[in-house]
């Protein structure tokens, strides 16, 4: 056996821009997932054991682990996966363009200069907010690179007409919006009403046009994990870009057994027909070590090519002030208090 | 040195030791050389010893004492000497000195952990959150069982001095499933453990005085299987308990026949792993990693045969595969490794010559 996991996953080597000397896997573009027909047979033969989801969950943080600059190093590319995320009824156009301005410049230069890490591309996977936000945060994220994602289906619920929910999904693709949140209907998974949510989930993605599509089950409120999984392949088969556990506003959101529960239908959709789907946690995500046992879940159930933007995010608006710290700590050796740094 | 920048490439774990001053300090502290552990203190150390090695590098750990018939003879005098004023204890006292040991087990745990992951090469990982909490817990568990003595088992009396003799693969642990029982019942203890892996125990019986057991009511004694055979056979030792391979509890059978002595043998198995169509294919192969390749597979209850439903057959062997090249092989004191060392060579060998044989036997090897 060989010392460490590496996959041979489609990868090349480009050197980086700007004078760096640091080497930056690039990798391969991926197919969009074309979505097949549903087959509910497939669908009735998941199960997923509860048990032992939970064994698996509790004893991989304990088996992996991350030190010195392995650690700093992992949480900077977690800084890169995050969508940078501001759902509050309370949003104005000003806090949106802050956020923005900290997706653009998510870690201090300084910090990045001792680290050696200047040359490195970070900055946040994407900025998500509510529809009417779309606008600003295009205008202030322009020439980033970084793409706006929108929760554009009557988020958090999604329980308005389907008409209202494309129309709103059409306007902020409109927008500019990049990515598409869209929240499932909850009570078609509990009544197993597999076809109407293949239909919904196909209605929206085929609305998207370009922009990609997340899939957000709403775990917390899908009662088990054999649902979850369940779901989860209904909604890759509709065309899914990502599946994506919670609104973040359920009382449970992103578990480390149910994420387990929606990478591996990831894996078993790719194993059947070769495509690769990404997979967003959300919502109670807060300190960097979930952060790395999130990462460590990815490399160790989907591979390395998991542990980049296109096919990983991490829906979070409070994780980056515990990765800052531990950022500066890793620097400085010392701790800052949360409040010292700009977010949230 | 390793950059950030390259890192944040390839994402690789990297290394992630467990400090190991603290062992080293303590090997050094006894000169790397130990006698046994008698009547409350540490015989010298005499020329009849032999080495300990860490089965990861090779590298002399420590000499321990190769125990002759007087060795254990003077062992199992002292704790004859110690049963009555044990006995004579209530089982509430007895009780007191349990949770100490179990206390003192979770002051020291770290200690425990890097010294059992040193001497036996497993990993840091299994001793850290499975051996020395498990044992803890074992001394706690049976310390309330000593104050229940007397209401649960009326008319029992301890039935003297235990002989016990334990095996490599959870050194620290089979001493306290065999010594924390004992001790509770009222018994006093004699225990060998395992040439391989002797040095936990020796550390367990210095700090276990040190938090005040009394002394002479465990006594360690350390060396090969002739030691173990002297004192099965020993006339003062009025029970044996053993835990090892088959072949080594037929033998102690044969020589304890007739003595009068009670005896309690735990011994090997070849345990089937079973996976039916309709269970969780993923969540099965978990359970194949945990039963097959925990503590390298040196389980007595290993799940070392994997019997699979036909029509599930191919899938699941894909998925054994896949999960296999995801486990780690590394360093012992690396927090972050699947799989530490085997704990001899001999042992390696041995697992090589079975590997060997059933491919002369027609199975085709696969590895990541």
């Amino acid at each position: 056996m060989r010392p460490s996991a590496g996959t041979g996953t489609a990868a090349r080597v480009a050197p980086a821009d700007a004078g760096g000397t640091a080497l930056v896997h690039v990798p391969a573009p991926l197919v969009r997932n074309p979505g097949e027909p549903l087959d509910l047979a497939a669908v009735r033969a998941i199960r997923v054991n509860r048990s032992a989801a939970e064994r698996r969950a509790a004893t991989l943080p304990a088996r992996r682990t991350v030190k010195k600059q392995w650690q700093a190093a992992w949480l900077l590319k977690a800084v890169t996966l995050m969508d940078l995320t501001t759902l509050q009824g309370d949003d104005t156009p000003a806090n949106v363009r802050r956020l923005c301005a900290k997706a653009r410049q998510p870690v201090r230069p300084d910090l990045l200069e001792a680290m050696g890490a200047s040359a490195l591309p970070i900055r946040a996977g994407a900025v998500c907010v509510y529809h009417p936000f779309v606008a600003a945060a295009v205008d202030a994220l322009r020439g980033s690179g970084i793409p706006v994602a929108a929760v554009s289906t009557a988020f958090p619920s999604g329980l308005a007409p389907m008409a209202t929910r494309l129309a709103e999904v059409r306007a902020s693709v409109a927008d500019g919006a990049a990515e598409i949140d869209m929240v499932i209907t909850r009570g078609l998974v509990l009544r197993g009403e597999w076809q109407a949510l293949y239909d919904e989930v196909a209605a929206v993605r085929a609305t998207c046009g370009e922009a990609h599509l997340k899939v957000i089950l709403g775990t917390g409120e899908l009662a088990t994990l054999t649902n979850i999984a369940r779901a989860s392949w209904v909604a890759m088969q509709a065309g899914a870009d990502f599946i994506k556990t919670s609104t973040g506003k359920e009382s449970v959101n992103a578990t480390l057994p149910v994420s387990l529960a929606m990478v591996r239908m990831i894996r078993a959709y790719r194993e059947r027909s070769g495509v690769l789907v990404g997979y967003k946690p959300a919502g109670g995500i807060r300190t960097a070590k979930q952060a790395l046992d999130y990462l460590a879940l990815m490399k160790e159930e989907l591979g390395d090519r998991w542990l980049a933007p296109d096919l990983f995010r991490f829906g979070a608006s409070a994780l980056l002030t515990d990765v800052e710290r531990q950022l500066e700590h890793f620097v400085t050796g010392r701790y800052a208090a949360a409040h010292r740094m700009p977010m949230p | 040195m390793t950059t950030v920048a390259e890192i944040f490439s390839t994402m690789a774990y990297g290394p992630a030791p467990e400090g190991d001053a603290e062992a080293r300090a303590w090997l050094a502290a006894h000169g790397a050389a130990f006698g046994h552990f008698v009547n409350g203190r540490f015989t010298a150390a005499g020329a009849a010893s032999f080495e300990t090695r860490e089965p990861a590098t090779g590298r002399v750990l420590a000499r321990s004492a190769q125990g002759s018939a007087a060795d254990v003879a003077a062992a199992v005098a002292a704790a004859g000497a110690a049963l009555p004023a044990w006995q004579a204890l209530s089982g509430h006292e007895r009780a007191r000195h349990l949770y100490a040991l179990a206390r003192m087990v979770q002051r020291h745990s770290r200690l425990f952990a890097v010294v059992e992951a040193l001497d036996n090469g497993k990993s840091i990982r299994e001793t850290r959150d499975l051996d020395v909490p498990l044992v803890a817990r074992h001394f706690t568990h049976h310390a309330g069982w000593a104050q229940l003595l007397e209401a649960e088992f009326p008319g029992h009396e301890a039935v003297g001095v235990v002989g016990q003799v334990i095996p490599w693969n959870f050194p620290l642990l089979m001493l306290a499933w065999k010594v924390a029982p004992a001790l509770a019942a009222g018994c006093t203890v004699v225990l060998k453990p395992a040439e391989y892996t002797s040095l936990t125990a020796l550390l367990f019986a210095e700090l276990a005085h040190a938090a005040g057991l009394p002394a002479g009511v465990l006594n360690i004694v350390t060396g090969d299987g002739r030691t173990g055979a002297a004192l099965v056979e020993h006339p003062g030792v009025a029970k044996v308990a053993v835990t090892g391979s088959t072949e080594v509890g037929r033998v102690i059978r044969t020589a304890i026949a007739g003595s009068g002595k009670a005896l309690t043998l735990e011994l090997g198995g070849k345990s089937p792993f079973l996976v039916f169509e309709d269970a969780d294919l993923d969540g099965a192969v978990e359970g194949v990693v945990d039963a097959i390749w925990f503590n390298q597979g040196q389980v007595c209850c290993a799940g070392s045969r994997l019997l699979v439903q036909e029509s599930v057959h191919d899938a699941f062997v894909a998925k054994l595969r896949a999960r296999m090249e995801t486990l780690r092989v590394g360093g012992p004191l690396d927090k972050a490794v699947d799989m530490g060392a085997i704990v001899d060579p001999v042992q390696r060998d041995r697992i090589a010559g079975l590997v060997a044989q059933g491919e002369a036997q027609g199975a085709t090897r696969w590895q990541p």
